[in-house]
């Protein structure tokens, strides 16, 4: 379960999250909607512990990850950030056996992604001549790799074709069934539609909407997710 | 050393290793040094000639190479605080991981044709393992500048050029400095405030180290004379040794700070 209350944050003159309250129930799947620039990355880089908080609280199972060195929550979650960036030299290969060594985990890792997504073949080569797809495949890897409780992940399917978005989406839904809390960010809402329970809506720094896809499809009367944020998009600013 | 540093260390290490840069820093000292005992005549002389490049050439690497290695590190930053990892453990091994290297490059090039030659003058041995130290102490005190200023610097083009900046000012410019105050101030006891000075700068703590170990302090810079008349001798050495080791911790400790309330 996450916890977010009073959350704020700014960047020089610029306020990007305004006092942000979300909860996300244990083996829920949320998705976190909102325009461009709504503060939906910087919010999961708080939850994440890579961007501080200037005001507010964040609690992972009740727990207040505000603490810099206290860091063990973070072996629960599997992140998959928006771009994959990854230390140049170092191929594939290395960089998994690298992340196993450090976290010394005993549980056998999720290799499941790597099998599917074809990526034995590309161990060997270093990171940074793959395809962006397939970086972001190796990402997608890493997220699920130690078997997380709680998946982040930061635009998943972005830059991947159709059918490797699907294995995804396919991992997703089987996370969800094992009752694994999600976090989703996307721009394609009918993604969002097919994955999750809730969405929470994003804008000018504050949660607008929380709550099941369907009631909000219903709140707004409109036939599918997309149009109803796209409603509550223009209600909002108009 | 905790289990997270000494395995970030060493995946830097091997980082380093299969990098060029390290080849090539560890040859140039490699040849100088070689080059220097060739034609200088004496172990002494090389030596000397030595500690003038080394107080130069070292500062100047490691901060240009420090700078570079903290916004190249970046993603692999990213990525390791997204693991249960602390900051503080992050830190220690990102910076060991670059000052390892970088120190046993200086002393792999430098020692090597001293070694070739069965040691050298064994009179100067004593010179050229203060030499060695004054190094590694050097490459500590740079690489620990370097990172703080790469990461309170968002700009890489900014950090670089802060980092250029500081190298200027303390190996070239404050020199000049020392000389302008002294050409003003010639009439007046000024030997007390260059002593001061001296400290502001761990170029001239290690050129002074290094000069009263040579006993040539006259030599090399107005300070080193005034600091060998106050200090000859052992006190003296604690002083500048002392001096040296807060030049490594407090920069190292103003970078971990940083590192520490970055938001990534």
């Amino acid at each position: 379960m996450i916890t977010i209350s009073r959350l704020s944050k700014r960047f020089g003159r610029v306020e990007v999250l305004a006092g942000v309250d979300l909860r996300i129930e244990r083996g829920h799947v949320v998705g976190l909607v909102g325009p461009n620039g709504a503060g939906k990355s910087t919010l999961i880089k708080m939850v994440l512990g890579l961007t501080h908080a200037d005001a507010g609280d964040i609690r992972v199972d009740g727990v207040p990850i505000g603490n810099a060195e206290d860091v063990s929550y973070r072996a629960q979650i599997g992140y998959m950030p928006q771009i994959a960036r990854f230390p140049e030299n170092l191929s594939a290969g290395e960089l998994l056996a690298m992340l196993r060594e450090l976290r010394g985990t005993p549980t056998k890792t999720d290799d499941e992604l790597l099998t599917k997504f074809a990526l034995e073949s590309q161990l060997d080569k270093p990171l940074r001549v793959l395809s962006g797809g397939t970086r972001q495949k190796v990402n997608a890897c890493l997220a699920f790799l130690f078997r997380p409780k709680i998946l982040i992940l930061d635009e998943p399917t972005a830059g991947l074709d159709p059918l490797s978005s699907a294995i995804l989406k396919d991992k997703i839904l089987a996370a969800r069934a094992e009752g694994t809390t999600v976090v989703i960010t996307s721009h394609i809402m009918s993604e969002l539609e097919e994955l999750c329970d809730d969405v929470a809506f994003l804008l000018d720094g504050v949660v607008r909407y929380m709550g099941p896809v369907r009631d909000l499809t219903m709140t707004t009367r409109q036939i599918n997710l997309e149009r109803a944020i796209a409603a509550l998009m223009i209600r909002e600013v108009a | 050393m905790t289990n997270v540093v000494r395995k970030v260390v060493r995946n830097q290490l091997r980082d380093a290793v299969r990098s060029r840069w390290l080849a090539v820093y560890a040859m140039f000292f490699a040849l100088l040094s070689d080059g220097l005992l060739r034609f200088s005549g004496s172990d002494a002389k090389a030596i000397l000639s030595l500690t003038t490049v080394v107080l130069i050439v070292i500062p100047l690497v490691t901060l240009v190479l420090s700078t570079i290695y903290v916004y190249n590190a970046r993603e692999f930053t990213e990525l390791l605080l997204a693991q249960p990892i602390r900051r503080s453990s992050l830190f220690a091994g990102l910076y060991l991981g670059l000052t390892l290297p970088l120190a046993g490059g200086f002393v792999a090039g430098v020692s090597l044709p001293f070694l070739v030659r069965g040691g050298g003058d064994p009179a100067q041995q004593g010179a050229l393992l203060t030499l060695l130290a004054i190094g590694v102490v050097l490459t500590a005190v740079f690489t620990a500048i370097a990172f703080w200023i790469a990461l309170r610097a968002e700009d890489r083009l900014r950090g670089l050029g802060i980092a250029l900046g500081v190298w200027m000012a303390m190996g070239l410019l404050y020199d000049g400095a020392v000389l302008v105050v002294v050409a003003i101030f010639a009439d007046y006891p000024i030997e007390r405030p260059l002593l001061a000075l001296s400290f502001a700068n761990p170029i001239d703590l290690g050129r002074m180290l290094m000069l009263l170990r040579l006993d040539v302090a006259a030599l090399m810079g107005y300070t080193g004379a005034v600091f060998q008349r106050f200090f000859a001798g052992t006190p003296g050495i604690a002083l500048a040794s002392a001096a040296l080791a807060g030049w490594v911790i407090i920069p190292l400790a103003l970078g971990s700070r940083a590192f520490r309330r970055k938001d990534f």
